[in-house]
């Protein structure tokens, strides 16, 4: 009998290219969205592109390197700035949005959703 | 086992490490994060090498074209020597040729002896015998023969005033570099191109323009030049006829103040751009001058459809020459 290994959520995400895919259009939508585009003003676009990479790449279960305490040391000068959890409700909406955009089907969504919530705690300094 | 030189060093690459990897293990300080491929920290440079083009995923073309790669990706199967960004050597040239583009803007030719390798719209450092360096885009075409600069006069600085003030005409200076993100990649040339430039960020353009050009790009390109007042202008005469040679340039200036006459518009340049092309997608967009307002213009163009990855504007990674964050 052959054992049945089911593929991971990053390659039933389509693995680096979805993370390509994903990145504009998520990255476009929270520039543009009143309620979070002011965190991002002052920053390098270039470098935040190369951030939002990467955190996409972790939130559909891709390889990273994230430890708790990078994401506290990354979040907490925007914790000094008010970011709070309707914020970060936000980003997770965003991050939803942006894959039924590119047509993902809804369980995987929600995987995708669990991913990002687990670092609520880190990015919000609690 | 295959060996890497870096900096005179050579390292011994264990069976299945990285070129990451490698370095660390072997003391040197090599800038890094998600060890993935993903945020793209560790980029280095090599000359040539087996499989690089794996280690090259999700780079800028410009970024692959001049070899660079993340070390993070790359296991070495043979020896190669690599860099970090902005790791060049210096070039002896001479101060051939000063000339007034207009009342602040001086073009600076140099001539060196040994060949200067660049991609038009790359800058470089130019250092002074005494120590002095400052960064300059490259507004000449490899072909040329002469290199050149356009340094704006800046009160009280050191390198722009010694340039327009004692015009040292015939001295040696040192060349450090090329580097830098600005260039025309050919291999699409029926994609539409979009340069935009403030006060000398028009000399990399005006490189890479006329480079697209010579290329033989037949897609649509438009240079949007802009500057505070229409004296801030230059090179308007020699860009007017570039684009009566060749009808798919489109050449647009702007002024904050006083335009509106003679062919020179009044506003933000970014509305000029609107008012043409309000939808982007698709555009590949070269954006050099004032650091914030390249930042911010980058984000709108960004905003109006243009991929982040077909933005050139050398906001660089922090491992890169110490220059301005943007190609003035």
């Amino acid at each position: 009998m052959s054992e049945h290994v089911s593929p991971s959520l990053y390659d039933q995400l389509g693995g680096a290219a979805a993370v390509d895919a994903a990145v504009d259009i998520f990255y476009r939508k929270v520039l543009s969205d009143d309620r979070v585009s002011h965190f991002f003003d002052d920053v390098d676009m270039d470098r935040q592109a190369a951030k939002q990479k990467a955190f996409l790449t972790m939130a559909f279960g891709g390889p990273h390197n994230y430890t708790g305490a990078d994401m506290r040391r990354g979040h907490a000068h925007l914790v000094a700035r008010g970011l709070n959890d309707g914020h970060f409700d936000t980003i997770v909406e965003l991050l939803g949005s942006t894959l039924a955009e590119l047509n993902v089907p809804q369980p995987l969504i929600a995987q995708v959703a669990a991913i990002a919530e687990s670092t609520r705690a880190d990015v919000l300094n609690r | 086992m295959p060996s890497i030189t870096f900096d005179g060093r050579d390292c011994e690459v264990l069976p299945g490490e990285t070129v990451l990897d490698c370095l660390l293990r072997s003391g040197i300080a090599v800038p890094h994060s998600c060890k993935a491929g993903a945020c793209q920290s560790c980029l280095m440079k090599a000359g040539s090498a087996a499989g690089l083009a794996d280690a090259q995923a999700g780079l800028k073309d410009t970024l692959r074209a001049q070899g660079y790669f993340l070390a993070c990706s790359l296991r070495p199967l043979e020896d190669l020597a690599v860099a970090l960004p902005g790791g060049e050597v210096r070039t002896a040239a001479r101060i051939t040729g000063l000339e007034a583009l207009n009342e602040t803007v001086l073009r600076v030719r140099l001539r060196t002896e040994e060949p200067f390798a660049y991609f038009a719209g790359q800058y470089l450092s130019l250092v002074r015998e005494d120590g002095l360096a400052r960064s300059y885009s490259l507004a000449s075409l490899p072909n040329e023969g002469d290199l050149e600069l356009h340094v704006r006069r800046i009160p009280g600085g050191a390198m722009s005033e010694w340039l327009h003030r004692e015009a040292p005409e015939g001295n040696t200076v040192w060349l450090q570099g090329p580097a830098g993100n600005c260039f025309y990649v050919p291999g699409k040339p029926e994609e539409p191109l979009l340069l935009v430039g403030t006060g000398t960020g028009l000399a990399p353009l005006y490189g890479i323009v006329r480079d697209a050009l010579a290329q033989g790009h037949t897609g649509p390109i438009w240079l949007f030049h802009g500057a505070l007042t229409p004296s801030g202008l230059y090179l308007t005469q020699e860009l007017q006829q570039l684009a009566e040679r060749y009808p798919n340039l489109r050449y647009v200036r702007a002024a904050l103040r006083d335009g509106g006459a003679d062919g020179v518009e009044n506003g933000e340049l970014d509305a000029c751009i609107r008012a043409r092309l309000p939808k982007l997608a698709g555009f590949k967009a070269y954006v050099c001058g004032d650091p914030a307002l390249v930042n911010s213009l980058r984000k709108k163009l960004f905003l109006a459809g243009v991929a982040s990855k077909a933005i050139y504007a050398d906001a660089f990674l922090p491992s890169a020459l110490p220059v301005a964050s943007a190609c003035t």
